[in-house]
């Protein structure tokens, strides 16, 4: 053992350049194509929300004209309302199925892990596909899907993506539909670690099921389920693949969320420093989010 | 081989109550297994678990049916979705190779395949100088790597289409070649974080004990550190490789036209399309999942252990 730790003592005297050189030979491409394609353009956004972008003429200064443009749109404004709407209820909602789920498929039955891996599939599936599926799904006519269920209980067949004001709530049930079985995961493991003799002692002491279920399981995996309700909020500021692939925004601006406002002003209407500025906003608030949930998280752990 | 037996996360926790209990089957119930007390014996709770799992699939697993089925169903408009094809035939996905399909599948796989290598190989270098090696500014490094997870790619989408249709000092164009979807693909914080947690907790005297045997750095990495890797590596690729055929938003935006797009992104083009029925849709939906189907059922374990852990990293 103290022959090992001396050996390379000398080395590292003889080649004090190559020791400090190397870890970073090895960092280089991962440094590099971060560098390019990760903070490169996010400085770019952040240097062209202050100009009028005009790809012939040169770039104009307008200092944060493009800010109060974007931030007094009435269609931004709208964007906002959506996303907080469908960024909190597709978490919220994702988090009740996927507990229920969790709470339904947990056990070590090899049935129960068949169950456990097809409800699971949503998850693995690219974005896209789920929404061309659920497009099907929601089709209009008393024949799709979904109204065809519908009508079994003698229920119209809505137009759910076609009516404003269904819209929103179809999309956010296919959002749930997407991350319960992802949240259902992360809580399961956290169930897998709730001590069981607690359980027994309860049952001993006559506690009912709610009871158990309250004083329990859920401060055991409290620490899952707050994990898990940030990540969803933050993934549901950025929300834009489930909305641009069923709704595409519509109709009548009725799904608009922040980023697919974005995308449209940027690559549709050519308005690069107006997208950059509504990017950089969202960009300021996931960082403020992000950075005020470690700080929370941190003094929880210290407590 | 495919699925190597690691979830260090699952069978310790889960594994160990069940076996316990199996052990004492005879004196306690199981049902104190979960939290909500589920019985293994027929009754009526049994019977509600049954009917609730039943349901669940119906909701989460039964759309998937009626999608394989109606893109082998000879007249499939949303109207006549069901489990089982009606007048099966394979001319969906004829219509379908018609309008360039497995080009777009071709794109998708050089470009699926291209990424995870690169992300693979570049993550791996990082994560060994991160964990194997002591140098300043190591912690600015580890932040920067967090930083690029937290930063959504929607966000830079803008300007990163800039980049790409001018790479800076260089100057390429890399728009409508598949290298402006595989490079930005490649440093992924996710992998990075993975990979150098695992790699910390090799013990140090394996590498000492190589090092005295004159073992450089690559081959050190190459014949020492990676095959202890492989439960790690097989997480890292498995999520890499769901990510990146998720991607959607850079397919997009580092098209230069349509022939250029993913097989995902192309559904889209299918769908816009008058001439075809909803059949031909769902033909290239089921195209564009059987790779992902594949690699979740040969890797599954790595996959649960991947999102538990990354989930308690944050």
């Amino acid at each position: 053992m103290t022959a090992t730790v001396t050996t390379p003592g000398p080395r590292r005297v003889r080649f004090p350049g190559k020791r400090a050189v190397l870890p970073w030979l090895f960092l280089a491409p991962a440094l590099l194509l971060a560098l390019v394609f990760k903070f490169l353009p996010m400085g770019k956004g952040v240097w062209l929300s202050f100009f009028d972008v005009r790809p012939f003429l040169g770039d104009k200064w307008v200092g944060l004209d493009n800010y109060t443009r974007v931030l007094s749109d009435h269609r931004f404004q709208d964007a906002i309302g959506h996303t907080l709407l469908l960024g909190l209820g597709m978490s919220l909602g994702g988090i009740v199925v996927g507990f229920a789920l969790a709470l339904l498929l947990e056990g070590q039955a090899r049935s129960l892990k068949i169950i456990r891996t097809a409800v699971f599939l949503p998850v693995v599936t690219a974005t896209a596909v789920v929404g061309e599926m659920w497009r099907l799904m929601y089709y209009p006519t008393s024949d799709g899907l979904i109204n065809s269920g519908l009508g079994l209980l003698g229920l119209g067949p809505v137009p759910y993506l076609d009516n404003p004001d269904t819209a929103l709530w179809a999309t956010m049930a296919m959002g749930i539909w997407m991350l319960a079985p992802y949240n259902m995961v992360i809580i399961l493991a956290g169930l897998a670690g709730v001590d069981r003799s607690l359980y027994e002692a309860a049952a001993m002491d006559g506690v009912s099921l709610w009871q158990r279920l309250r004083h329990i399981t859920l401060p055991a995996i409290r620490p899952a389920l707050g994990i898990v309700l940030t990540l969803a909020a933050i993934r549901g500021l950025r929300v834009f693949t489930e909305v641009y692939v069923l709704t595409g925004g519509g109709p009548a601006g009725s799904t608009d969320v922040w980023m697919t406002r974005a995308y449209t002003l940027g690559f549709t209407r050519n308005d690069i420093g107006g997208a950059s500025a509504a990017s950089v906003v969202l960009l300021c608030v996931t960082l403020l989010l992000t950075v005020t949930v470690n700080y929370l998280r941190k003094r929880g752990d210290a407590r | 081989m495919s699925a190597p037996a690691i979830d260090p996360v699952r069978t310790p926790v889960t594994a160990s109550p069940a076996r316990q209990s199996a052990g004492k089957q005879h004196t306690t119930p199981a049902r104190f297994d979960t939290a909500l007390g589920w019985s293994d014996r027929p009754g009526p709770a049994w019977a509600l678990r049954v009917l609730l799992c039943l349901l669940a699939l119906g909701v989460f697993a039964a759309p998937f049916l009626t999608i394989f089925s109606g893109s082998f169903s000879e007249k499939a408009s949303g109207s006549t979705l069901s489990f089982l094809p009606h007048h099966p035939t394979l001319l969906n996905f004829e219509v379908a190779g018609q309008r360039g399909i497995w080009d777009y599948f071709g794109n998708s796989l050089v470009i699926a395949g291209g990424a995870l290598l690169l992300q693979l190989v570049v993550c791996t270098l990082a994560a060994y100088a991160l964990a194997r090696h002591k140098f300043r500014g190591q912690a600015l490094v580890l932040t920067l790597f967090m930083l690029t997870m937290m930063l959504p790619e929607e966000v830079i989408a803008i300007p990163l289409s800039l980049v790409l249709g001018h790479v800076p000092v260089v100057g390429l164009d890399l728009k409508g070649t598949v290298w402006g979807v595989i490079l930005p693909l490649g440093a992924w914080g996710f992998s990075v974080m993975v990979l150098t947690e695992f790699m910390k907790d090799i013990p140090a005297e394996i590498e000492e004990a190589a090092r005295i045997d004159g073992v450089g750095e690559l081959r050190m990495l190459w014949q020492v550190i990676l095959p202890l890797c492989r439960p790690a590596l097989g997480v890292a690729g498995v999520l890499g490789f769901i990510m990146i055929w998720d991607q959607y938003l850079l397919p997009l935006i580092a098209a230069k036209d349509p022939t250029d797009y993913t097989v995902t992104v192309a559904l889209s083009i299918l769908r816009t399309d008058p001439e075809v029925g909803s059949g031909v849709v769902l033909a290239g939906a089921v195209i564009a999942l059987v790779p992902s189907l594949i690699v979740y059922l040969l890797l599954q374990r790595s996959l649960v252990t991947g999102i538990t852990a990354g989930a308690t990293k944050g």
